[in-house]
């Protein structure tokens, strides 16, 4: 096996669409990431939503991506691409690390990941914000499908951006405390869950700061499922079934004395 | 997968036309053998413009209980809206204690199915060590999103359990994406045709902590009234229900219709 692209479908599902049979959608994260800079490092902030068209595909999956001990990266768009392009570049920085036998650094990251997103124009749709502290201090970045970037103090990605920014533009400032931060970020990526239909449930937050990384996974849960009020459960029997075929996985074993004397154990 | 419905205007002597499934590229606004000139007048019908996610119909469920999981599929193998067979089981099983639903083209079952078969052999061969369903819900995702740009029309739902260092087995379900997106959920999975109607009826009926019989009529009575909702899923369907000690498989009496 090669690594790389498999591209030996294509020709078939084009042949398959010119029929006219509709080519269908992978799932994305219309989603709200946001990053924000603040006195000693990085918050970063996700919603918890997937979607498949219309329906709510994941409603608490995980969109903060592990790239290193102090980069995280949010990932927006097709959910596969988000998912792999942070993991191949995880393991790139890795080995980077290893070989240059320095921490890593945020714009290696980011350089990473724009060449690969541009070498493929586009057509790996992830829509990222990476953001993390290294020996030259904190760093925050947003990456576009095509490769372009922005590193800036506060950023806002995904279909809920525009609620997001709306947040942050009003109320933040230069050298918030760690609390303040959390604090506008939780806003921001609410804003995004009650205001955008793509994002929703949950809001995942990442504190970054020179000496610890904090993974917040479900740091508010604004919409939990309250207790059903009763039961649905069907009486046994209700369904009718024609054949039943069971699999016994314990094979029963028989222990056969053959004699002899017992061992000396004393 | 949404279905495209277009409305197209025709002459009003030519009726209301439903259901017919177009063969023709999605822009054309008039019928086959409607004449141009007649196109553009009043009576609104619908067209529906078939995707190839459903061009043979089928849906999975997978469902976690208390110490157990369930998987189930309908029968159905259909071109189009016409049925070819109803004995067309899309869950195959991996190991003693997980199983593979596999909804979609099914051309591409088949070969998944093959495709990871032989996979899950070679796994066994080189590493000489049980595959667990987290190691596979992996190899699953890897092997789709290496076609991520001209993939198998398939979204895999797994069900297994999954053996913990004390000894003990969990409940894992997962499925994922047509180019290997992972969706863990701690409750049910959906896919296939019926997916839409699957999700309304699982959200409703699935509760924590099902004992195997138990969750076997919760996932059967979601699945068959689903189904029955569909017209390209349905003709019958098995279920599989896992337990650490064994695995049940049913038949169930359905609609065949």
């Amino acid at each position: 096996m090669s690594a790389g692209f498999d591209f030996s479908n294509h020709s078939r599902n084009t042949f398959l669409s010119e029929k006219g049979l509709k080519v269908p959608k992978a799932t994305s994260t219309g989603t709200t990431i946001v990053g924000c800079l603040f006195k000693d490092g990085i918050v970063l902030g996700a919603d918890t939503r997937a979607t498949e068209g219309p329906i709510v595909a994941d409603k608490n999956c995980e969109k903060i991506h592990f790239i290193s001990d102090s980069i995280r990266c949010c990932g927006a768009g097709t959910a596969a691409d988000t998912e792999f392009i942070t993991a191949l570049i995880s393991s790139n920085i890795e080995l980077h690390a290893l070989s240059t036998g320095r921490k890593p650094r945020v714009v290696t990251a980011m350089t990473m990941l724009k060449q690969r997103l541009f070498q493929y124009q586009g057509h790996i749709g992830a829509a990222l914000v990476l953001g993390g502290v290294d020996p030259s201090g904190a760093h925050l970045f947003t990456i576009h499908p095509h490769g372009s970037t922005d590193k800036l103090p506060y950023v806002t990605m995904g279909s809920g951006s525009l609620a997001a920014m709306a947040v942050f533009e009003s109320s933040w400032k230069p050298d918030l405390s760690r609390e303040d931060a959390l604090k506008l970020v939780t806003a921001a990526v609410s804003a995004g869950i009650f205001n955008d239909l793509g994002s929703g449930s949950n809001v995942d937050a990442c504190v970054i700061t020179a000496t610890e990384t904090e993974m917040l996974r479900g740091y508010v849960k604004p919409n939990e499922r309250t207790q059903k009020e009763r039961t649905y459960g069907f009486r046994r029997g209700t369904t009718a079934w024609t054949a039943e075929k069971i699999r016994n996985l314990v094979v029963s074993e028989e222990i056969t004395p053959i004699g002899g004397e017992e061992m000396d154990t004393s | 997968m949404s279905q495209i419905w277009k409305y197209v205007r025709v002459t009003p002597s030519g009726g209301r036309v439903r259901g017919v499934p177009a063969r023709s590229s999605t822009t054309s606004i008039s019928l086959p053998g409607t004449p141009d000139h007649l196109s553009s007048q009043s009576t609104l019908i619908l067209r529906f413009v078939m995707s190839i996610m459903e061009h043979n119909g089928g849906s999975v469920v997978a469902m976690a209980g208390k110490n157990c999981v369930a998987i189930a599929c309908d029968l159905r193998l259909g071109a189009g809206a016409q049925t070819i067979a109803t004995n067309f089981e899309k869950i195959f099983p991996v190991t003693d204690r997980m199983y593979l639903g596999l909804a979609g083209l099914a051309s591409d079952v088949v070969t998944l199915r093959e495709k990871f078969r032989y996979l899950t052999n070679m796994f066994l061969i080189k590493e000489s060590r049980p595959l667990e369903p987290s190691t596979f819900a992996h190899l699953v995702s890897s092997t789709l999103y290496e076609r991520r740009f001209g993939p198998y029309f398939c979204e895999p739902v797994l069900a297994g359990l999954e053996r913990t260092p004390s000894g003990s087995y969990k409940p894992y379900i997962v499925g994922t994406d047509l180019i290997g997106c992972l969706n863990f959920a701690k409750d049910f999975i959906v896919t296939g045709t019926a997916s839409d109607k699957l999700f309304g009826v699982a959200e409703g009926l699935w509760e924590p902590d099902l004992e195997p019989e138990d969750l076997f009529e919760t996932i059967s009575q979601t699945l068959m009234n689903a189904v029955d909702r569909d017209a390209y899923s349905g003709w019958g369907a098995v279920v599989h229900v896992i337990t650490p000690d064994k695995v049940i498989t049913r038949t169930l009496k359905g609609r065949m219709d």
